[in-house]
């Protein structure tokens, strides 16, 4: 392959938009997908329908799910034990995603990486958030979970595990945090909104519920 | 971690794998069972990180049967599908504890593909009952 | 590609994705869809590449590349194609804007 976009070392937080001049990867994005279209492999409105699908995925979705599970004990159990097989069973679109949820208790609290690339459960959470896809994180959440944590802000109490899990291969995970205390009488639909999207990669808790008014 | 305490620890209890293929190779390993990663470096593309790579881990569950990788990446069709199964580790057995990021009981999950692994035998344990029990495993998978 | 080695603070900024991103995430969906290459196959190139692309590419530099490649071995696109397409789209214009064809676009901004 051609490498001649060497002009631009470290500039991941860049944002080429319109007006920035055309890179070498752009102009291979348009080429392909013009080839594509023109040879039928799929067409302009297919790609547009694909973006809309990823702009519609969101924390959104995934809160839903946990906060399902947070007031339905057999929604729960099913989720645990397949979670795609559970979301397609209450309309939650999973395509062909593998899913596995592990949950959060007193003793335990999980946390997800993928060492190997950036697999992320898109369908639940969206696209990846750019430290997940990070050197940084990737490298140091296998190795030092508990410095990882602090620096999200996170300090877990004494006697919590910290399970790591490392999406090296077929499986996406999905973190159920625990369910804030003071919760007992709210239903689905207010709970989704305590649900984040940190909570559900295990990098964060779900939020307290005086952050959000009945 | 001793296979009693990582036992204790998996979860979901009874789990049964979502995408089992019953025309598939039988898993040689089973839940609980503690395996070691084989110290391999092949080249081409492999799914198996370094850091677990040689190292002792329990098998908390199987996932199911999966196309391996390591024959998808160069356009074949991946088959015999491979069991996969989700490896525990403890990361005190992963990392120095000079200067530990970790606690003593932090643990850690990854997927791993059959060939991937081997049977583990801790001589300080009654070796020769291990040894008679994989080997029954091993003819029940080839029956 | 398993990285290794690095000790620094986890950089929390986030970036809104392009336009071009977007649309590379896309293709890459539906081509795989159709069975013209598996992820493995992506994550193949995208190793293949070395550390050194990790540094000096952003993630979907990366991957359009990675993309590309994996359409050629598939026999989808020759490098031939690619190559006049390639310089066709760059002779349009300066900008992003304006190497896309008219009529492709989503209307975000474009």
């Amino acid at each position: 392959m051609p490498h001649d976009d060497v002009d631009h070392p470290h500039r991941r937080p860049d944002r080429p938009d319109q007006d920035h001049p055309l890179t070498y990867a752009q102009t291979l994005e348009i080429a392909l997908r013009e080839l594509l279209v023109e040879k039928e492999v799929f067409t302009a409105e297919e790609i547009n329908a694909q973006i809309s699908r990823m702009d519609s995925r969101s924390p959104a979705i995934g809160a839903q799910v946990v906060a399902r599970a947070w007031t339905d004990p057999d929604f729960k159990a099913r989720l645990l034990a397949d979670g795609s097989a559970a979301c397609r069973a209450v309309g939650v679109e999973v395509e062909a995603m593998k899913l596995v949820v592990v949950e959060n208790d007193e003793a335990t609290h999980n946390m997800l990486v993928c060492t190997l690339c950036s697999c992320y459960p898109r369908n639940l959470l969206g696209l990846p958030p750019d430290w997940y896809k990070q050197r940084a994180y990737r490298t140091r959440a296998v190795r030092e979970p508990r410095k990882v944590l602090a620096e999200f802000g996170l300090t877990l109490p004494e006697g919590v595990r910290v399970q790591v899990h490392d999406s090296t291969a077929d499986m996406r995970y999905l973190v159920l945090p625990r369910r804030p205390e003071g919760t007992e009488a709210w239903d689905a639909e207010r709970l989704a909104a305590l649900v984040t999207r940190d909570s559900m990669i295990g990098v964060g808790l779900a939020s307290p519920p005086e952050t959000t008014p009945a | 971690m001793t296979e009693e305490t990582a036992s204790e620890r998996l979860t979901p209890p009874n789990f049964a794998p979502p995408y089992w293929d019953a025309s598939a190779l039988k898993p040689r390993f089973s839940m609980g069972k503690r395996v070691r990663v084989r110290r391999g470096a092949p080249p081409g593309h492999v799914r198996t990180p370094w850091y677990v790579r040689g190292r002792v881990g329990v098998v908390e569950r199987i996932c199911g049967h999966f196309a391996d990788p390591q024959e998808l990446a160069y356009r074949r069709d991946g088959t015999p599908k491979q069991p996969l199964y989700r490896v525990r580790f403890a990361l005190s057995d992963l990392w120095s504890a000079a200067e530990p990021g970790f606690g003593l009981e932090d643990t850690i999950d990854v997927e791993i593909y059959e060939g991937w692994l081997e049977p583990y035998f801790d001589y300080g344990g009654d070796f020769a009952a291990e040894s008679a029990k994989i080997e029954r495993e091993i003819a029940d998978a080839a029956r | 590609m398993e990285l290794l080695g690095e000790q620094g603070a986890i950089d929390l900024d986030q970036h809104d994705f392009a336009l071009w991103e977007k649309r590379v995430d896309a293709l890459l969906v539906l081509a795989s869809a159709r069975g013209y290459f598996t992820v493995d196959g992506l994550r193949r190139v995208l190793e293949d590449m070395g550390p050194e692309a990790f540094e000096r590419f952003s993630y979907y530099e990366r991957w359009v590349q990675a993309v590309a490649q994996n359409l050629v071995e598939a026999g989808v696109v020759t490098l031939e194609e690619l190559r006049a397409k390639t310089e066709e789209v760059a002779a349009r214009g300066s900008t992003y804007g304006e190497a896309s064809l008219a009529g492709t676009s989503t209307g975000e901004g474009a």
